[in-house]
This record gives C-alpha cells, sequence and structure tokens, in this order.
C-alpha cells in the first residue's frame, strides 16, 4: 500500500509540474501568435527603414525606425549604465564584505524593494531628476530613469549568481597572493560570465521593453535622436500610440511594432548565450 | 636550535564566543614536513588557515597572539596579506582549480605578481609543472580547461600553482584526503622531494600517512598541543596519555 501511494503522489505531482509548465509555455506561444499573426501581414521593408512621415499614425506612409533605433540607444546605454552601477555593488556585497553580513543583507532587501517598484514610479522619479537637473523630456533624461529601473534586477541577478561561485575558489586566490580586486575581476567574475551575463540580458529585457518608465522622460518624436539632450521614440510607445488609434491598419502596425521588439529581444539573447558558451568553457564545475 | 622560520607563540583563536584553539604555541622546523594530527574538529584546519590569515576572509574569527614568519608577526598592522599568503602555499582538501586554462592556473600567480613576459612565464610554467610532476602528462593541452584534468592531476596543479609564486612554506590541509590511492601517493611523494627546498606543514587525520612521510609530528586536541616532537620519538614512546589513545583509536 505505501508503495502505491507513494507512486501515485509522485504521478500526481508530476502531472501537476506538467500542467504548470505547459500553461507557462501555453501563454508564451500565443502571446507570440497573436503578435506576428496580427502584425506580419502589417509589417514591410519601408516600415522598418523610415521613420514616419506625415500622418503616419493615420494609416498614411512612413515607419517606425524612429521607434527602433531610440529604444536601442536606450535600452543599451541604460544597460551600460546600469551595469556599471551593478557590478560593482554585487561584487563589494559577495566579496569585500561576508555573503551574509549585515551590509550584504541589507543591500539585498533594499533591491528587492526597488525591484518591486512599478516603473511607472521610476518614470516619476526619473522626471522630478529631470526637472531638478533642467532637462527636457529627451533620450538622457529617459537613459536615467531605465537604468535606476534596470539597476535592482541586474544587482540581484547578479548576487545570486555570484553567490553560488564556491568560496574555495575566492580562497585559492587568495591564496596565491590575489588581492581582493584580483580575486573579484580575474578568478570570480570569470567563473561567474555566464550568468553575469544573463543578469545584464534579463535587465536588458526589462529596459527595452518598459513602457512607464519613459513615459514622461523620453518624449517623443518622429525624429531619430542625435543627441542625448533630444527627446526620443521608443517601441513600446509606439506600439502604445499605434494600438490607441482607431484604425485597424495602425493597429496592425502596433503588432508589427511588437513583432519587432520581440525579435530584438530575441537575437540579443541569442548572440549573449553564444558568446557566453565561449568563455564559459573553462569554468570550474 | 636555530631559530625556525615558522614560529607560533601564544596563538588564541576564537568564533564569537567559542574558542578553537588555545594558547598554540610551535616551532616549524625548517626544511621538514611537520604533520599535524587529531581527531576531527580539534582545529587542525583552523591552525593551518591562520598561518596564512586564510581565516580572515571567512567568518569573522579573532586571532590573539603573534605568528613570526622569519620574525615578523604576521597578524601585525602593518603587514601586507598579499605578501604573507605568497610565502606560503596552500593544498587544500578538495583540489580548486581556478576557471581558467592549465597554463593560466600556473600563471595566474606569478601575473599577479607582477611578471608579464610571456617568455619567462612559459618557463616558470614548465618548471613548476614539471617540479610538480604533472608536465608529461599535460605539456600538449595547457590550454584546455584546467577543470578537464583527473582530481589527481589537479591536487598537482594545485602544487604547481603554488609553488609558482616561489613560497617558502607549503600548507597542505588533508591534501590526498580527496583523492584515489595512487593519486596519493603521488602527492606524497612530491612532498617528500620538495622538503629539501620548503617547509611543509600539513594536516592529516589519516596516522599511517604522518608516519610515512612526516619528520616532526603535532598533536592536537581540543585546541591544544599536546604533544610535539620528531615523528619517530612520538609514534614511538608518546610521552602523553592522551596521544597514545589517539594512535591506538581510542579516541577520533
Amino acid at each position: 500500500m505505501g508503495v502505491d501511494s507513494r507512486r501515485i503522489e509522485e504521478a500526481v505531482f508530476r502531472a501537476l509540474m506538467l500542467v504548470s509548465l505547459s500553461l507557462v509555455l501555453g501563454c508564451l506561444v500565443l502571446i507570440l501568435v497573436v503578435i506576428f499573426a496580427k502584425g506580419l501581414p502589417s509589417l514591410n521593408l519601408g516600415m522598418l527603414i523610415q521613420i514616419p512621415k506625415g500622418g503616419y499614425y493615420l494609416g498614411k506612409e512612413g515607419g517606425i525606425l524612429n521607434a527602433i533605433l531610440g529604444s536601442v540607444y536606450l535600452a543599451v546605454a541604460a544597460t551600460l549604465v546600469a551595469f556599471c552601477l551593478a557590478l560593482p555593488v554585487a561584487l563589494y556585497i559577495n566579496i569585500y564584505t561576508r555573503r551574509e553580513s549585515l551590509l550584504a543583507q541589507l543591500v539585498r532587501f533594499s533591491m528587492d524593494i526597488l525591484w518591486g517598484i512599478p516603473s511607472i514610479v521610476y518614470g516619476a522619479f526619473g522626471f522630478i531628476v529631470m526637472i531638478a537637473l533642467g532637462l527636457r523630456a529627451s533620450l538622457g533624461a529617459a537613459i536615467i530613469a531605465v537604468s535606476l529601473f534596470e539597476l535592482p534586477i541586474m544587482v540581484r541577478a547578479m548576487d545570486e549568481v555570484l553567490r553560488l561561485v564556491p568560496r574555495d575558489i575566492e580562497e585559492a586566490a587568495y591564496s596565491l597572493g590575489a588581492t581582493r580586486l584580483e580575486t573579484a575581476f580575474r578568478v570570480v567574475v570569470r567563473q561567474a560570465l555566464p550568468g553575469l551575463l544573463t543578469a545584464v540580458l534579463v535587465a536588458f529585457g526589462r529596459g527595452i521593453g518598459d513602457t512607464a518608465a519613459v513615459l514622461f522622460t523620453a518624449g517623443f518624436t518622429d525624429r531619430i535622436p542625435t543627441s542625448l539632450s533630444q527627446p526620443a521614440a521608443t517601441l513600446p510607445l509606439a506600439i502604445f500610440f499605434q494600438l490607441g488609434t482607431p484604425f485597424p491598419e495602425v493597429q496592425g502596425r502596433a503588432y508589427a511594432s511588437a513583432a519587432v521588439l520581440t525579435c530584438i529581444v530575441l537575437a540579443v539573447s541569442l548572440l549573449s548565450r553564444c558568446f557566453a558558451g565561449r568563455y564559459a568553457r573553462h569554468a570550474v564545475r | 636550535m636555530n631559530r625556525s622560520h615558522l614560529q607560533l607563540r601564544n596563538l588564541n583563536v576564537f568564533y564569537g564566543e567559542r574558542q578553537v584553539l588555545r594558547d598554540v604555541s610551535l616551532d616549524i622546523p625548517d626544511h621538514q614536513i611537520t604533520a599535524v594530527i587529531g581527531p576531527s574538529g580539534c582545529g587542525k584546519t583552523t591552525l593551518l588557515r591562520s598561518l596564512n590569515r586564510l581565516l580572515e576572509t571567512g567568518d569573522g574569527a579573532r586571532v590573539t597572539g603573534q605568528i613570526l614568519v622569519d620574525g615578523e608577526d604576521i597578524y601585525a598592522p602593518r603587514s601586507e596579506v598579499t605578501h604573507i599568503r605568497r610565502k606560503m602555499g596552500l593544498l587544500s582538501q578538495k583540489p580548486q582549480v581556478l576557471p581558467m586554462s592549465i597554463y593560466e592556473n600556473v600563471a595566474f600567480g606569478p601575473r599577479i605578481h607582477g611578471q608579464r613576459r610571456r617568455k619567462a612565464l612559459d618557463r616558470i610554467v614548465e618548471h613548476y609543472l614539471r617540479l610538480a610532476g604533472l608536465w608529461d602528462e599535460v605539456y600538449d593541452r595547457l590550454s584546455s580547461a584546467a577543470s578537464s584534468l583527473s582530481i589527481g592531476q589537479q591536487q598537482r596543479l594545485c602544487l604547481a600553482r603554488g609553488l609558482a609564486v616561489e613560497p617558502e612554506i607549503i600548507l597542505g590541509d588533508e591534501p590526498t584526503s580527496a583523492l584515489d590511492p595512487m593519486a596519493s601517493q603521488h602527492v606524497e611523494r612530491r612532498l617528500c622531494e620538495l622538503k629539501k627546498d620548503y617547509t611543509i606543514v600539513i594536516v592529516t587525520h589519516i596516522l599511517r600517512q604522518a608516519r610515512r612521510i612526516a619528520d616532526h609530528v603535532v598533536f592536537l586536541y581540543l585546541g591544544e598541543v599536546i604533544e610535539e616532537g620528531p615523528m619517530r620519538e612520538v609514534f614511538a614512546s608518546p610521552r602523553h596519555d592522551l596521544t597514545r589513545r589517539y594512535m591506538q583509536g581510542e579516541i577520533s
């Protein structure tokens, strides 16, 4: 009897897990199907290489190159800024202090809170900073807002990865006379590189897809920004505005824009995975 | 007797309230293998880790007393920890290679200490891999990952890596406990060959190993040095009752 009940238990939980898994995968597939089914018919080369001409949002000629480039500029720059802040924080709480020290716990706790704050708040905060700095809605202001929004995501993801690096590896480096800095950058980062890259990617994905943080800060324009002080269009906002029109063909373009955004995220993920794989071959298992 | 270049004076180590080492004073003989023996939890590893100040990287241990290397107190506020660690190569229980190639593992130490010339590094890598008895097995795949080596080879790689920073002292924390008998023998033989140039301290819980390779034995029990002396004397006629009982397997 005992054996039977255990087998049933096993089967039931296995089934439950498969149900969850298929739900999650199902949602993903459904989203992709909707985006591509509705978007592909409206997608054409002109859309990718032109900026909006007059009346684009009323269904006339033009494209979304301004939003594509705006999003790429914004997300790349914001991710870079966030990276430059997140890596030192994550390394500090894992290498320079004890991993479970009060400071490290405090940092983790505050990052968790920051993570939970809705991006519209970052948008509002970025807006205030922008005003205080005397800026107008611009690419630069949006970069500030989005990098702040990405920061906690990146720190926590990096922290989780760095915590998995065996203490023994660190000690091996110390016992050779390495300083903490040498240990951090030449040994620990190397060991954790694939995971760190994933952390950057996750943050990049959130950053490029976020709408609310850029709502007040980026401005919106039909032109391609050529400096940080100019306003910039982004894909999420382009999607938002296009979906909001009453014209079916413009709504179709919104889905096409969503497809473009999805493809960018996908391409960046794939590329960096190949990249990480090449550097991971020396990692100690 | 000459002043040995590794001396411990009234060393106490605390983890919070718990005292792990009590008033340890030792002169580690130069160019010999000193084996620290004793039951698990007696502070052997703590003793070893206090020697190169690895204790302080971990979990808030507090150290009082002195450890003198060439007469210099390594716990003095002015002493440079990277410099101290450089004087001592550490072999850990489980070989821990760095996440890089075989070549880079050995070159890591010399590199961080300022050796940048490729030719010199090539020579160093070859020299120490030979010294650790690994060269013949790896010379044709120096650029492959160190983690691709067998565990016994990894331990010898760690030995080569440790030697490459030109330490004076080699510390071994049960350096053969993760290895199979053949690989252990290999490492033991290396240590015996190396003692003419280095002062070696190993921690071991294998009495036969201490008997095979040690010249000097320190018996540690509950954080205190119960007995120390030349290996033959200690093994043949232990002065202390606890030592005898430990050797007969009554305490473990």
